[in-house]
C-alpha cells in the first residue's frame, strides 16, 4: 500500500507554502479584510505566475500538465494561507468545468487566459435555498441570457461566467458568459468572510453560449462540485490544521492559575479532538484526490465524504481556536476570527453538509443497488 | 406543579401590560428589535428615557426594597415584568451589568452616603456603571490581577491596566478590583473600589470585536487618586466582595440573546431545500427538535431556579448550566440556520438576508458569549467541582505570595 503523495507533489507542497508564507501572510489577509478591495491582485498575479492556476491544465491550453494529485498540494496551502484571492472559483469550478464539458473550442478560447489569470465563476444559486429548476428563473432565449443571480463567488472580478438558466426548452444548462461583455452588471455584496468577495449580478440580453449537453445544467454542475469538494476538501484542511498550531501556540504561552492552559485535559480534549477531525479529514481527502485523479467511479462517494470531513473539520477547529484564546480570540484586530469566517464561507461555496450528507446516502444506496 | 399565574400574580400581570401599552409601541413580530436599526448613541439616548420611565413606575428593579426605588417585590413579579415586557419595542441593555452587579455590590458593600448618592441615578438610567475586573494576564484567573492600588495620605493611588470592559464608553462610574498587596497570596491582597469614569488618569480605549462592534474596551490607570471613601469592603478582602458581584453576575448572564428555536422554525417554513420546503425534509426536523429540547430543558431548568429563588434560596452554581448550554446552542443555531439558506446564508445583508441577517450576526457574536462571563471551561469545571463535587484541579498559585509566582501566573 502506497496512500501517500509522492517526494514531487510534497516538494511542490513545501514551495507553495514558502511562497504564500511570504506573499499571503495573515497581515496580507488581514488587508483584505480592512479595505474595499474584492481580493489581492499583486498576489494573484505571484499565483498566476506561478503557474498554479494551469496545474492540472493540459499543456495544448498553455497548463502546466500536472494533474489533480498536484493541485491538492497546493490547494491545501491556499486553505493554510487565507489567500484572499479567487483561485476555487477559478480554478477548481470555471477551469474544471471547462475541462469537464467545454468544446474544444471553448477550451482554446478560454483555458490559456485563465491559466494567465482572468478570472472565471460560477452562478449557480439565485438567492437563499438550494438550486433547483423551480429556483432557477434566469432564462436563455435566442442566445442572450435575462435574470439575476446571487451570491456569485468573484461575481464583480470576474472575466468568464458559467451561469446556469432555463433554455429555451425550459431544460436547465449550462451557459458561458464574458463576464466583460454587455448586458452584465455587477454589485458587491456583504460576505461573511470580507476577505473573500460576492456579488448579485443582473442580465440584459447578456451573450450566452451553450456549455456542455443541453438540458444536463444540474448534473454538470453536480460534476464539477464533485472534483470542486475534494479540492476544497484541502484548502479546508490547510485551515483547520492552521487553526490547531495557532491554538496549540496559545496554550503554549498562555498562563491561568499559575499553569500553561495547555496543561488543563479540558484544552487537551479539545485540541486533540480539533487533531483527530482534521487527520480525518485529511484522509478523507486523499481518498478523493486519488478518485478524482484515476477517474474513478468512487468519485461522487469520495467527494462527498471528502467535503463532510473537511467541513467538519475546520468548522471545529476555527471555533475552538477562537474559544482557546479567551477574549483575545474575540477581538476583531486578532487573528481567529479570520479563520472563523473562512470555514463558513467554505462551507456554503458548494452546498453545505446538510446538502452533502444527503448526496453521499443517495450515492451509497445507487452504488448498492448496482 | 402549576403553570398558572396565582391570582395575585395574574393581577400583577394585568397591571404591567397595561402600563407597557400605555407607554410603549408593541412589537409586529417577536424579532423586532431596535438593534441595528440605530447607533448605539441614539439607542442609549432611547434607553435612558425608558429606563427613566420604568423607574419611576417602580418597574425597574422589582426585587430592590422601595427606599431605593424597587417595589420590594419577589423574584416571580420580575420574571413577569421581563416577560410581558419582550412582547414591547423597546431600548435596553445598557443597564444589565450597573444594576446585575455594580450597584447590588455598592450596596451590600457601599456606606449609607453611597447608597443614598449612587442608587437612584443608577436606576434611572441617568448612571451607567461599569465592571473593572479583567486584565491582560488575569481574565478566567482573575484574582491574577496586577493593578496596583496603593495608599497615599487619605486615598489611593491607582496604576494599571483593566480589559474587556463591556460599556467603559459610555459608563459614568466603574467598580475595580485591584491588588493593593502584593507579599500575600494572590486572593488575600486584593481591594475593590469604585470610581468616576472621568478621574484624571483614566483612559479609555474601545476594542473591536469580531462581530465589528466596540461593546467592550481597554481601560488604562494611570496615577488616579481616589478617596479611601470609595473603598468597597474591607482591605485585603476584594476577593469576597467580588464574589458577590460574579454571583450576581451568574445570574445576570445566562440568557444569551439571538435567534431561538422559534426563529429558525420560521425559517425553515420559508426556504426550498432540493426536495421541497425545509421544515419537511427529515434531516432538518431532526436538528428541530434537537434545538426544541436543549431549548426547553433549559426554560424549564430556569423555571426550577426561580421556583426556588421565590422560595427564598439563593441559587447556586447550577446557574452556571443556563450559560454553557445556551452559548453554543446560540452558536449552532446561527450556524444551522445560515446553512439551509446554502450559498445565499454567506450573504450578510439585512435587505436580503432572510430574518435581515440576524442569524448571520449571531454567528459572529456567539463565540464572545461563550467566553464573558466564565469561558465554557471554566464553567464545566464549576459544574464538576461545585455542584458535582469532584475533586479541584492541582493549584501551585494559591499560596504563595503574589511577587513570587511566575511572571504571568
Ligand atoms: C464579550 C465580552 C465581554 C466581557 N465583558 C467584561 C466586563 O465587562 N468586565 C470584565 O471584567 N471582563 C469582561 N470580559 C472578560 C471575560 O470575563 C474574560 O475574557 C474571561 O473570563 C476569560 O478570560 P481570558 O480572556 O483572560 O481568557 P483565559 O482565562 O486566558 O482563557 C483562555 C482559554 O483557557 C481556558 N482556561 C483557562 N483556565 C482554565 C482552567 N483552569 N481549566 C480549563 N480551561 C481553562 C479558557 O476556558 C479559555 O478557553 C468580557 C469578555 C468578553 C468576550
Amino acid at each position: 500500500m502506497n496512500f501517500d503523495f509522492s517526494d514531487d507533489q510534497k516538494m511542490m507542497r513545501d514551495s507553495a507554502r514558502k511562497f504564500l508564507g511570504d506573499r499571503s501572510s495573515l497581515k496580507v489577509v488581514r488587508q483584505a479584510l480592512e479595505s474595499d478591495a474584492t481580493y489581492d491582485k499583486a498576489l494573484w498575479a505571484g499565483i498566476a505566475e506561478m503557474g498554479w492556476l494551469g496545474t492540472a491544465v493540459p499543456e495544448e491550453f498553455g497548463g502546466v500538465g500536472l494533474g489533480h494529485l498536484e493541485l491538492c498540494m497546493i490547494a491545501e496551502e491556499m486553505g493554510r494561507a487565507l489567500a484572499p484571492v479567487p483561485f476555487a472559483s477559478s480554478v477548481y469550478l470555471a477551469t474544471e468545468a471547462l475541462l469537464m464539458a467545454g468544446s474544444d473550442a471553448q477550451k482554446k478560447a478560454w483555458l490559456p487566459k485563465l491559466v494567465t489569470g482572468a478570472i472565471g465563476t460560477m452562478a449557480v444559486s439565485e438567492g437563499t435555498g438550494s438550486p433547483k429548476i423551480s429556483n432557477t428563473h434566469v432564462r436563455v432565449t435566442n442566445g442572450t441570457l435575462n435574470g439575476v443571480k446571487w451570491p456569485v463567488a468573484d461575481g464583480a472580478d470576474c472575466d468568464l461566467l458559467i451561469v446556469l438558466a432555463r433554455g429555451g426548452d425550459d431544460r436547465l444548462s449550462l451557459y458561458l458568459v464574458d463576464a466583460r461583455g454587455k448586458g452584465v452588471e455587477s454589485e458587491i455584496l456583504k460576505t461573511m468572510d470580507p476577505t473573500r468577495s460576492a456579488a448579485k449580478l443582473k442580465f440584459t440580453d447578456a451573450p450566452a453560449e451553450l456549455l456542455g449537453v443541453a438540458g444536463q445544467g444540474l448534473e454538470l454542475v453536480q460534476a464539477i462540485n464533485d472534483h470542486a469538494a475534494v479540492l476544497l476538501a484541502f484548502e479546508q484542511v490547510g485551515g483547520a490544521q492552521a487553526s490547531l498550531e495557532m491554538a496549540k501556540e496559545f496554550a503554549m504561552q498562555r498562563v491561568t492559575f499559575g499553569r500553561l492552559i495547555a496543561s488543563y485535559q479540558a484544552i487537551k480534549h479539545k485540541l486533540a479532538d480539533m487533531y483527530v477531525a482534521t487527520e480525518l479529514a485529511r484522509s478523507n481527502a486523499y481518498y478523493g484526490a486519488w478518485a478524482l485523479s484515476t477517474g474513478s467511479s468512487e468519485l461522487p462517494v469520495a467527494a462527498a465524504a471528502a467535503r463532510i470531513s473537511a467541513i467538519d473539520a475546520f468548522h471545529l477547529s476555527s471555533k475552538e481556536n477562537l474559544q482557546t484564546h479567551g477574549g483575545m480570540g474575540f477581538t476583531w484586530a486578532g487573528d481567529c476570527h479570520l479563520f472563523y469566517r473562512r470555514a463558513k464561507w467554505l462551507a456554503h461555496v458548494i452546498g453545505t453538509n446538510r446538502f452533502w450528507k444527503e448526496r453521499l446516502i443517495s450515492q451509497l444506496e445507487r452504488k448498492n443497488a448496482a | 406543579m402549576d403553570f398558572n399565574d396565582t391570582p395575585e400574580e395574574a393581577a400583577f400581570r394585568a397591571e404591567v401590560r397595561s402600563w407597557l401599552e400605555a407607554n410603549a409601541p408593541r412589537k409586529q413580530n417577536a424579532n423586532e428589535s431596535m438593534r441595528g436599526r440605530h447607533s448605539e448613541a441614539e439607542l442609549l439616548v432611547m434607553a435612558k428615557k425608558w429606563q427613566a420611565k420604568k423607574a419611576e413606575a417602580r418597574y425597574a428593579q422589582i426585587t430592590w426594597p422601595k427606599e431605593y426605588g424597587g417595589r420590594g417585590g419577589t423574584p416571580m413579579q420580575q420574571v413577569i415584568y421581563n416577560q410581558e415586557e419582550a412582547n414591547f419595542l423597546v431600548a435596553g441593555g445598557f443597564f444589565a451589568i450597573g444594576l446585575g452587579m455594580c450597584i447590588p455590590t455598592l450596596m451590600r458593600y457601599g456606606s449609607e452616603a453611597d447608597r443614598q448618592r449612587y442608587v437612584g441615578p443608577a436606576l434611572k438610567g441617568d448612571e451607567i456603571w461599569c465592571q473593572l475586573f479583567s486584565e491582560p494576564s488575569a481574565g478566567s484567573d482573575v484574582a491574577g490581577l496586577k493593578t496596583r492600588a496603593e495608599r497615599d495620605g487619605d486615598g489611593w493611588v491607582i496604576n494599571g491596566q483593566k480589559v474587556w470592559t463591556s460599556g467603559a464608553h459610555y459608563s459614568n462610574f466603574g467598580i475595580i478590583i485591584t491588588r493593593t498587596d502584593p507579599n500575600v497570596p494572590k486572593h488575600k491582597g486584593l481591594t475593590m473600589f469604585y470610581l468616576d469614569m472621568k478621574t484624571p488618569g483614566v483612559e479609555v480605549r474601545p476594542i473591536r470585536q469580531v462581530s465589528g462592534e466596540s461593546g467592550f474596551n481597554e481601560v488604562f490607570f494611570t496615577d488616579v487618586r481616589i478617596p479611601d471613601s470609595q473603598r468597597l469592603g474591607a482591605v485585603g478582602e476584594g476577593w469576597q466582595v467580588s464574589l458577590t458581584t460574579l454571583m450576581h453576575e451568574r445570574l445576570a448572564v445566562g440568557d444569551s440573546p439571538g435567534p431561538d428555536f422559534d426563529e429558525l422554525f420560521e425559517l425553515t417554513k420559508m426556504l426550498e431545500l432540493e426536495d421541497g420546503p425545509a421544515i419537511k425534509n427529515s434531516a432538518v426536523r431532526e436538528k428541530l427538535a434537537d434545538f426544541y429540547v436543549r431549548g426547553q430543558g433549559l426554560k424549564f431548568t430556569k423555571f426550577r431556579t426561580m421556583t426556588a429563588l421565590s422560595r427564598g434560596q439563593v441559587p447556586g452554581p447550577e446557574a452556571s448550566i443556563a450559560k454553557v448550554v445556551s452559548a453554543s446552542k446560540l452558536q449552532d443555531i446561527a450556524s444551522f440556520g445560515m446553512e439551509l439558506m446554502e450559498a445565499g446564508g454567506i450573504i450578510q445583508d439585512k435587505d436580503l438576508s432572510p430574518a435581515a441577517g440576524l442569524f448571520q450576526h449571531a454567528y459572529l457574536y456567539a463565540p464572545g458569549l461563550r467566553i464573558a462571563g466564565g469561558t465554557d471551561e471554566i464553567l464545566r469545571n464549576i459544574i464538576a467541582e461545585r455542584v458535582l463535587g469532584l475533586p479541584g484541579d492541582i493549584r501551585v498559585d494559591k499560596d504563595l505570595p503574589f511577587n513570587q509566582l511566575k511572571a504571568g501566573a
